[in-house]
């Protein structure tokens, strides 16, 4: 491999809008030779079929340990892979493991190329985490309004209030006991269907 | 301390004494508040373990060993205080290699040396016929069951890097890789051998208490730094370990618990499944055929529970034997030396036994007597080895 040549990565990741979003951040450092491995079977053959340099794997993967066989020497073993261990770095190896992503790398390869990658799939990945808890918490929110229309629903039917009325009825309450609005709406729910 | 201890687990039958440990509260008796987190991967527990987001670890006793040596990984050394299981692992075969030994039988089917001879006749069959390589899975490079796997074998001239292929596989995936034909054997712990034979996929061919009679599996693992600073904590954490592998076994208490280990957070398999491993009562067969042995799987009984420097001098001789790493003497001491016989003995206030009296009986179908002394001449003895890169 020449020293212009960009790196041959393999991402090992079952999570394909992960894997594409640290595909698009490799590409747009200007990786350009990325592949991603989505299935497991036979992952060492997919992986040696590639051929690659570098191998980025996400620590939800069971299959990482096999990776972890590619240190040794054997007839199933074709290229000697190390994982990349920055001695002096323990902050990185750090970072990546809380992260969520190690990486593998062919004897050989400098540190200083494969620094910047590693760097780069801390980033990303935490960045997914991150859009991860948003959609999560999007899609409470998102309940959370369905259930306070249900329980808005309930207290204009039984007590006939209106709509606005039947809101700040809640919002006081929920207020009052110092608790979330979703909550008392919640409680109304159950409530209601007890008594049904 | 603050906060509770963070201790990581691979959901298999031998993390039994951790998990009863802390899920039947001999863990909160002695004080202590654990976190239990379940792991996919011998690699995730060992890098969490090292950099600290865990505490201790259920862990491959040769792991401790390598990451005390620095090999395959960064060097952090190790301390295991507790032996959390002997033996457990067993060796299945797909039905159509089963098929192939058995046609190639020439002894006692449970004799592992016949089994290996039969092993290396099917080898050379398959090599003349152009045929494939058989392929075994084990799970991990630095594994009881790599080593187990290779010590069998080689024992008949098969050699485990030449002859056939050796896979790593996660043991979750062991029973679909066998049924798939990715595999045409495996060597694993519980569960699984067992949900290969329920499934009709598999034959138990051996017990790894056929190939060595009492080899150290799993270790609770720490820090040795941790260790250090946390005496207390460890006395504690071993204590509650030794209670957890008595209550277990305990034979009126397998049933109870077989559940708690049945729970999804635990190890979600079937608690039927579970309780055989803890008898050592296997369906071995797709036919229904039950094997039965006292020496299946050792949670806490004949001593299980206290570490054995011998047993990790021997697992340090297998990773010679195979070229993972050179022979040194300095090596076979920090080998020795994380196997805590002494950490254990202060916590259950027993005084301390020597070494050497401990270090009785491996009890291996092949090769010499094993003296942690003369690892070298012991080596030596063996026709089938790598020589380390």
């Amino acid at each position: 491999m020449s020293a212009e040549q960009s790196p041959k990565i393999v991402i090992v990741d079952e999570s394909p809008v992960r894997a594409a979003i640290l595909e698009e951040g490799l590409r747009e450092a200007g990786f350009t030779e990325v592949v991603h491995i989505r299935e497991m079977q036979s992952l060492l053959a997919r992986i040696y079929a590639v051929d690659p340099d570098i191998i980025l794997i996400d620590l939800e993967n069971p299959s990482r340990d096999v990776l972890e066989q590619m240190f040794q020497v054997s007839r199933a073993v074709r290229r000697p892979i190390a994982m990349f261990v920055d001695q002096s770095d323990s902050a990185s190896i750090q970072a990546s493991v809380e992260a969520g992503v190690s990486a593998y790398i062919v004897d050989g390869l400098k540190k200083e190329r494969i620094k910047p990658i590693l760097d780069l799939c801390v980033s990303r990945f935490n960045a997914f985490a991150k859009l991860q808890e948003e959609l999560e918490r999007t899609r409470s929110q998102l309940e959370d309004r369905k259930i306070i229309e249900r329980a808005k629903g309930i207290l204009m039917k039984v007590k006939g209030l209106t709509e606005d009325e039947a809101y700040v009825l809640l919002r006081s309450t929920a207020m009052r006991e110092k608790k979330k609005i979703g909550e008392i709406a919640q409680s109304i729910i159950t409530a209601s269907e007890m008594l049904k | 301390m603050t906060g509770p201890l963070r201790i990581g687990f691979i959901p298999l039958v031998d993390a039994a004494a951790l998990i009863v440990a802390v899920d039947k509260g001999f863990a909160a008796a002695e004080g202590l508040e654990i976190e239990l987190v379940r792991e996919v991967s011998w690699s995730n527990v060992r890098d969490k373990l090292n950099i600290g987001l865990f505490d201790a670890a259920h862990l491959l006793a040769p792991v401790a060993i390598a990451s005390s040596l620095g090999l395959g990984h960064v060097k952090v050394p190790i301390a295991a205080p507790f032996n959390l299981g002997i033996n457990g692992n067993a060796i299945t075969v797909s039905p159509a290699l089963y098929a192939a030994l058995m046609e190639e039988i020439d002894g006692d089917r449970f004799d592992p040396l016949v089994t290996a001879k039969a092993l290396a006749r099917v080898v050379a069959k398959r090599r003349q016929a152009g045929a494939e390589p058989l392929t075994f899975g084990m799970t991990f490079p630095f594994s009881t069951h790599n080593y187990q796997l290779r010590f069998w074998m080689a024992a008949a001239g098969v050699d485990p890097d030449e002859d056939v292929r050796l896979v790593v596989l996660p043991p979750p995936y062991m029973v679909d890789s066998l049924a798939n034909g990715h595999v045409d054997a495996f060597c694993v712990g519980a569960p699984w051998n067992s949900v290969a034979v329920d499934l009709g996929i598999g034959h138990i061919l051996h017990f790894v208490s056929d190939i060595l009679l009492r080899a150290a599996e799993k270790v609770l693992a720490v820090r040795q730094a941790w260790a250090d600073k946390n005496c207390e904590t460890v006395a504690a954490l071993v204590r509650a370990a030794v209670k957890g592998a008595a209550f277990i076994e305990h034979p009126e208490n397998r049933a109870e618990a077989a559940r708690i280990l049945a729970r999804p957070e635990r190890i979600g398999v079937n608690a039927t499944v579970i309780q055989r491993s803890l008898d050592g009562r296997l369906k071995i067969s797709p036919d229904g055929t039950l094997r039965e042995s006292n020496r299946y799987l050792l949670v806490g009984r004949e001593g299980a529970g206290r570490p054995d420097p011998a047993q990790a001098a021997w697992l340090y001789a297998q990773m010679v034997r195979w070229g993972q790493t050179a022979l040194s003497p300095d090596a076979l001491v920090t080998a020795m030396d994380v196997f805590r016989a002494d950490l254990y003995d202060a916590a259950v206030g027993r005084s301390g036994l020597a070494t050497d009296e401990a270090s009785v009986a491996f009890g291996a179908f092949a090769g010499p007597a094993f003296d942690p002394r003369d690892v070298a001449g012991y080596l030596a003895s063996f026709d089938v080895a790598r020589r380390a890169r």
